[in-house]
């Protein structure tokens, strides 16, 4: 029973990081339509430039929040420099161009960081917290309660303010918003800024457990997707639930399928995809929008 | 009166079609003016012309200043608020919602809640379904979103679509009223396109007839109400 608490505990924290990152995805994909394979690698370069200011010796929060404000202007100049030139093409064609930017990212990262594996500090405290025969990884405690904090602070934002309501009309009704007097393509814009931003909060929260590394965010990115997948690309809360779920799962799955193991765990994910797309392609959370005409 | 919209040799095309040969018409401040056609006529061609929305050349004047060039986002913060073909709702969102966004581009905020207040006046309906989807309203009601949304924006120029498509003649009958209303009670000028010649002719003060992108006949709505030609082919009596 221990084993599969504690299974289910870690399966939680990695699952927590698995949900930032699917979060970033949701955003990007409800305010453009567009799913960034991107995100994964802009989320990784946005942790390197973190270590580099914690290499000049500023304060980890300091280089936190400086990293998350620079990731968010990066996105916002990718949208408007790279993707807004094809924003009107076929979507195959902006795919391809996100997957563009998977290769520059990665190989940037590694002609300027080299490929080995560097450690990347945790502001949290390294002492593990025991219940009973349970541990809880302090920093993956404070990684869930980060990514929870930024769910609520974008939930909040699309439903109280007016900037917030208006990226979600842009991306529902951009021809009825430009009605409105709505500048739509800086909405889009806005968009990948604050994915942006959102998918260097997890690369920062991942780093300390995977070390970091341009390809660590590869496998991640996999379980990001599913994570999307499952909850529903149109869901945030979705993507949260989904994150966890796909976390614990593959804990769990990892764990009592012994011909799995840590080894084949990867393709745990790709098979929830799978299954999800077969039974309720709209994933667990999805709204298929009611219309009368 | 003076012209609050001028169009001069207006001209839009979607690709190589050309679809507006040369229009030419204005509408006065303060009044209703209606532009008729067929099916194909160029009708919601000339109101997305005006908003930019599609390719276009020639003039378009806005309250003595020059609106053609301009982006559509830019020609709606001058005042003038488009209602669309087929209602332009956005159907995830509730109805206080749409509300909010038609007065976006407003910069004077304080008032808000007393433009809530005027809009559920207009329409009491919308008031008993203001947390509602807007996407499950009845046609009939998302019409009258639409007018709504567009006062939202204290619009000088309401330009509106066929707002009878698809409706009970009841309920076409009361969106027509309040636009009257509203014409008179806040000096709104409107530009009115219509297939329902007859109740457009009614409540417009001055109108164009449209036949494949050009227009061929204009003048005083009683006046053109009693034209032969108007009568046989538009009015069907």
């Amino acid at each position: 029973m221990d084993i599969f608490i504690q299974q289910v505990v870690s399966g939680l924290a990695t699952g927590g990081i698995y949900a930032s990152l699917a979060l970033a995805l949701v955003m990007i994909y409800q305010a453009t339509d567009v799913v960034n394979f991107a995100q994964g690698e802009m989320a990784m370069f946005s942790t390197y430039l973190c270590w580099s200011m914690l290499q000049a010796d500023l304060p980890y929060w300091v280089a936190f929040f400086a990293t998350v404000i620079i990731a968010f202007i990066g996105g916002l100049l990718i949208e408007r420099i790279v993707i807004r030139p094809v924003e009107n093409a076929p979507i195959l064609t902006i795919v391809i161009v996100t997957l563009g930017l998977l290769v520059i990212f990665n190989s940037v990262a590694g002609w300027i960081y080299s490929y080995i594996q560097k450690p990347f500090p945790s502001p949290f405290p390294s002492k593990p917290i025991r219940i009973g025969n349970i541990v809880f990884g302090t920093h993956d405690l404070g990684a869930i309660g980060i990514t929870l904090v930024v769910l609520m602070l974008l939930f909040a934002f699309f439903r109280f303010t007016t900037l917030g309501l208006a990226m979600r009309a842009a991306a529902q009704n951009p021809v009825s918003s430009r009605l409105c007097g709505i500048r739509v393509s800086w909405m889009l814009a806005l968009g990948w800024g604050l994915a942006a931003a959102f998918g260097a909060i997890a690369g920062m929260m991942v780093a300390p457990v995977v070390f970091l590394d341009p390809n660590m965010m590869g496998g991640i990115q996999l379980y990001a997707f599913a994570a999307a997948t499952v909850g529903g690309f149109s869901s945030p809360q979705g993507a949260v639930i989904g994150g966890l779920l796909v976390g614990v799962t593959e804990n769990l799955v990892g764990t009592y399928v012994s011909f799995i193991g840590t080894e084949l765990k990867l393709t745990v994910a790709l098979a929830m995809i799978i299954i999800v797309l077969l039974v309720k392609p709209t994933g667990l959370f999805g709204r298929t929008v009611v219309r009368r005409v | 009166m003076p012209a609050l919209l001028e169009a001069r040799g207006l001209e839009a095309q979607y690709g190589w079609t050309k679809v507006l040969h040369g229009l030419s018409f204005a509408v006065e401040a303060g009044g209703i003016t209606t532009i008729l056609g067929a099916n194909g006529a160029g009708k919601t061609t000339t109101l997305r012309a005006v908003c930019q929305m599609v390719k276009t050349s020639g003039e378009v004047h806005f309250d003595g200043q020059r609106i053609d060039g301009k982006a559509t986002e830019d020609i709606v913060r001058l005042g003038i608020a488009h209602t669309p073909e087929g209602r332009g709702t956005f159907v995830d969102l509730s109805v206080e919602e749409n509300l909010k966004l038609g007065a976006y581009a407003r910069r004077e905020r304080s008032s808000l809640a007393d433009d809530y207040d005027r809009v559920y006046q207009y329409f009491p309906v919308l008031a008993q379904r203001r947390r509602q989807q807007a996407g499950t309203l009845s046609g009939g009601e998302q019409q009258m979103l639409a007018v709504a949304r567009a006062l939202m924006s204290r619009p000088r120029l309401l330009l509106l679509d066929e707002p009878s498509l698809g409706l009970a003649p009841l309920i076409v009958r009361e969106i027509f009223r309040i636009v009257q209303t509203i014409n008179q009670h806040e000096r709104v000028s409107v530009l009115l396109v219509e297939q329902n010649a007859a109740m457009a002719l009614d409540l417009a003060h001055h109108a164009y007839l449209l036949e494949t992108g050009r227009v061929v006949m204009s003048g005083p709505a009683a006046e053109l109400k009693k034209d032969d030609a108007i009568r046989r082919s538009y009015l069907g009596y």
